[in-house]
C-alpha cells in the first residue's frame, strides 16, 4: 500500500490541518501507533481480540443465485458478520488498544448512522474506557435504536445541533471536545479521514479485510485474484481496508459513492476536518451538505488516500442513486438471503448496473448488516 | 530572543508603537456580515478604544469556535455573507477606522480562492493581517509567502501544549503579533482566565519581542485586566470575541458594542499595571 510521507500526504492529499493545540497530539498519536504497529506483542493482542471477540476472519461468500441473475461472478467479503455488524469494529478495537497503551482513560467518537458509535462504545466497554459519542441531532432521530445501543453500552451520546446536524457536524464537535481534552482523551476517528496519522492508521487497522479476502479469493479462485474489487465510499474506510489487499495486484479497484455525496465525483480539492482532499463545497469554500439514503455515507469529504488513488488512476470512483441502492438492497435479500446495510448496497448497486462486469469475477465488500436500515427501507418502499 | 526583526508590517509597527506608549492592546472581534450594521459596529468598536479590530469571515465549519461564534457565523452565512461579498462591502465603505484590521477565518476559504488571490483580496479591502487557526506551521509556508507578497501579516497561534521547539518557530514566523491561546479548548466565554495563559505568555516573551496578545475565554473587563497585568498573565493585550458577539446576538447594536469595548478599555487603562 501507499505509505504517506512525513507530512502525512498521499500525493497532494492528506496532511495535518489542525489547530496548534492538536498538533502535539497528532504527532504523539503517530509515534505511538508506529511503535505499537511494529510491536509483535501489540499485533498479537490485536489479532487475538479480532479473532476471539470480533469473530474474525469474516468469510467470503460466493453468491450463486445473484451471480446467475447478473451474469457476474459475485463474491462477498462478509464484514456484516463481525460483532456489532460492520467493519467498524476492526478499527475501534485497534484504537482502543492504542488508547490503553497511551495511558488515556477516555475516548470520543463521531458517528453518522451510529455504526462507528456503537463499535466505539463496544470497545470502550470491553476495555473499561469512558466514552462520549457525538452524533448529529438529525441522525439521533433517524437512528434512535443505535442511540439506545450506545447508551446500553455505557456511552454518553451527545446530539449535535450545529450546522447541518449530521456527520460532518459531529466531526466538528468531536474535534472541539478533543482540543479541550486532548491530554486525557483519544479521538477514535471512524474513517480514513481527518489529519495524519488517522487516514493511514485507520487503513492499517482495516487492512485485515483485504489481507483475509485476498487469501480467501486465492483459495476459491485457484490462486487467482478477482478481476474487480468493489466497496462503498463515504469517508472510505471499508474500501481502504479491502483495497489494501489488492492494490499491488492486477485487480481493478472501484469505490462507489452516493450520487448526493460524491466527493470524488463532484467535489474539488479542499481542506476540512484536518485533511486536504476532495470536498463538496461552494465556490467560496463553504462546505456543502451531502445527501444520501444512508446516514453513514452522508459526508461531504472523502479520505485523502482515495483522492490520491483516483488522481493516479489506480482506483476509480462511481456514483449510484438512492433508487439504485434500494433495488440492490432488495435484490441481495431475495437472491442470497442477506439484508445488508444501505451503505454496502451502494457497492452492489454499481455491480448490478455495470455492463462491463459480465462474465467477470467481482469481490464486493459487504461492509455491514442492514438491521439498522430495515425500518427506513420499509418507510421508503411503502 | 531570536534575532530582532526590523521589517515590521503596518499591523506590527502599529501595535509596537502603541505598546511603546505604555498602552495595553485591545482587539475586539466582529463577525463580518452578521447583520446589515456590521460595518457600523466595526467603526464603533474601533472608536471606543480598540487598537486593532479582528474581522471574522464566517466559515461553515468553525472547529475552533464555541457556540457564540458558531451562531454568529451561521447567522452571517444565512444572511448571504461570502468572503468576496463582505470584503467588497468593507472596501466600498472606505472606512478609515484609524486602527489596523485583521481577518480571522478558516483555511479552506484561502485554499479555495487560491493563496495569492485571497491575500490580494484582503489587501484590497484594507486588511493588514490574517489569522487562520486551522493552519499549523507545517502547512502554512505557502500561505505565509503569498500573504507576505500581498502585504498581509500572517498571525500564528501558540497553544499551552506547544513544545519549545515549535514555539520558537511560531515566534520566528508570526507577523503582526503572536496569538497566545489562553487555554486548551475552543473560543467562548469563561468564568475565569486559565493559569496556562500566563505560562504561555512568559514562554513566548523569552523567545521574541513581537507583541503577544491573549485570546479565547477573555470575557470580562476583569479578565482583560488580569491578562494584561504583570501580576497576571503579563500579555501585551487581549482579543475579545464571544463576550462582544453575545451582546450583538442578543440584539445589541453598534452602541452596545462600543459601550462594552469602552468598558474594557477603561479597565485595562486604569487597572492593568
Amino acid at each position: 500500500m501507499i505509505e504517506p510521507g512525513d507530512d502525512g500526504r498521499f500525493g497532494e492529499f492528506g496532511g495535518r490541518f489542525v489547530p496548534e493545540a492538536l498538533m502535539p497530539a497528532c504527532l504523539e498519536l503517530e509515534a505511538a501507533f508506529r511503535a505499537a504497529w511494529a510491536d509483535p506483542a501489540f499485533r498479537e493482542e490485536y489479532d487475538q481480540v479480532l479473532r476471539e471477540y470480533a469473530g474474525r476472519p469474516s468469510p467470503v461468500t460466493e453468491c450463486h443465485r445473484l451471480s446467475e441473475q447478473l451474469g457476474v461472478r459475485v463474491l462477498l467479503k462478509r464484514e456484516d458478520l463481525n460483532h456489532t455488524g460492520s467493519h467498524k469494529i476492526n478499527n475501534v478495537l485497534g484504537q482502543a488498544l492504542l488508547t490503553r497503551r497511551m495511558g488515556k482513560p477516555r475516548v470520543i467518537a463521531e458517528t453518522g448512522a451510529g455504526q462507528h458509535g456503537v463499535a466505539t462504545a463496544t470497545a470502550a466497554a470491553l476495555f473499561g474506557l469512558d466514552c462520549v459519542v457525538y452524533m448529529g441531532a438529525i441522525d439521533v432521530e433517524r437512528q434512535a435504536l443505535n442511540v439506545f445501543r450506545m447508551r446500553l453500552l455505557g456511552a454518553e451520546v451527545v446530539p449535535v445541533d450545529s450546522g447541518s446536524r449530521t456527520l460532518k457536524d459531529a466531526v466538528n464537535e468531536a474535534m472541539r471536545d478533543w482540543v479541550a481534552s486532548v491530554e486525557t482523551t483519544h479521538y477514535c476517528l471512524g474513517s480514513v479521514m481527518g489529519p495524519h496519522p488517522y487516514p493511514w492508521l485507520v487503513r492499517e487497522l482495516q487492512s485485515v479485510i483485504g489481507a483475509e479476502a485476498r487469501e480467501q479469493c486465492h483459495a476459491l479462485l485457484g490462486g487467482a485474484d478477482p478481476d474487480v474489487v468493489v466497496a462503498c465510499v463515504g469517508g472510505g474506510s471499508n474500501a481502504a481496508g479491502i483495497f489494501a489487499g489488492f492494490v499491488d495486484t492486477g485487480a481493478e479497484l472501484v469505490g462507489v459513492e452516493p450520487a448526493g455525496g460524491a466527493a470524488i465525483g463532484r467535489g474539488v480539492p479542499g481542506v476540512v476536518h484536518g485533511m486536504r482532499s476532495y470536498l463538496l463545497q461552494d465556490e467560496y469554500g463553504q462546505v456543502a451538505e451531502a445527501h444520501s439514503i444512508s446516514a453513514g455515507l452522508d459526508y461531504p469529504g472523502v479520505g485523502p488516500e482515495h483522492a490520491h488513488l483516483a488522481t493516479i488512476g489506480r482506483a476509480r470512483y462511481e456514483a449510484v442513486t438512492d433508487a439504485e441502492v434500494l433495488d440492490a438492497f432488495q435484490l441481495l435479500a431475495r437472491t442470497e438471503g442477506i439484508i445488508c446495510a444501505l451503505e454496502s448496497a451502494h457497492a452492489l448497486a454499481w455491480v448490478a448496473r455495470e455492463p462491463s462486469l459480465r462474465g467477470r469475477t467481482v469481490l464486493v465488500n459487504l461492509s455491514g448488516r442492514g438491521d439498522k436500515d430495515v425500518a427506513e427501507v420499509e418507510r421508503l418502499l411503502r | 530572543m531570536t534575532g530582532v526583526r526590523t521589517d515590521h508590517g503596518a499591523l506590527e509597527a502599529h501595535l509596537r508603537a502603541r505598546r511603546a506608549e505604555g498602552r495595553k492592546l485591545l482587539v475586539p472581534y466582529v463577525t463580518a456580515g452578521l447583520d446589515d450594521r456590521w460595518l457600523e459596529t466595526l467603526a464603533a468598536v474601533a472608536a471606543a478604544g480598540a487598537d486593532a479590530v479582528e474581522i471574522g469571515i464566517p466559515f461553515s465549519d468553525p472547529v475552533m469556535d464555541g457556540p457564540t461564534i458558531q451562531e454568529a457565523s451561521a447567522r452571517a452565512l444565512a444572511n448571504g455573507a461570502t468572503p468576496p461579498g463582505v470584503l467588497a462591502e468593507l472596501g466600498r465603505a472606505g472606512l478609515d477606522v484609524g486602527v489596523p484590521l485583521v481577518v480571522m477565518t478558516y483555511y479552506n476559504l484561502a485554499f479555495r480562492a487560491g493563496h495569492h488571490r485571497f491575500a490580494s483580496s484582503l489587501a484590497e479591502a484594507g486588511i493588514a493581517g490574517a489569522i487562520l487557526p486551522d493552519l499549523p506551521l507545517e502547512e502554512s509556508e505557502g500561505w505565509e509567502s503569498a500573504a507576505a507578497a500581498a502585504g498581509i501579516e500572517p498571525v500564528l497561534l501558540a497553544a499551552p501544549v506547544t513544545p519549545d521547539g515549535r514555539l520558537r518557530r511560531i515566534c520566528e514566523r508570526s507577523r503582526g503579533f503572536v496569538y497566545a491561546v489562553s487555554r486548551m479548548g475552543i473560543t467562548g466565554e469563561r468564568a475565569s482566565v486559565a493559569e496556562s495563559a500566563g505560562v504561555l505568555v512568559r514562554r513566548i516573551r523569552a523567545l521574541t519581542d513581537t507583541p503577544v496578545l491573549v485570546g479565547f475565554g477573555v470575557s470580562t473587563p476583569q479578565h482583560a485586566v488580569e491578562v494584561c497585568s504583570a501580576r497576571g498573565a503579563g500579555a501585551d493585550g487581549v482579543i475579545v470575541a464571544s463576550a462582544l458577539l453575545r451582546r450583538l446576538l442578543d440584539g445589541g447594536g453598534p452602541d452596545d458594542a462600543a459601550t462594552f469595548v469602552a468598558t474594557l478599555r477603561d479597565a485595562i487603562d486604569t487597572e492593568a499595571d
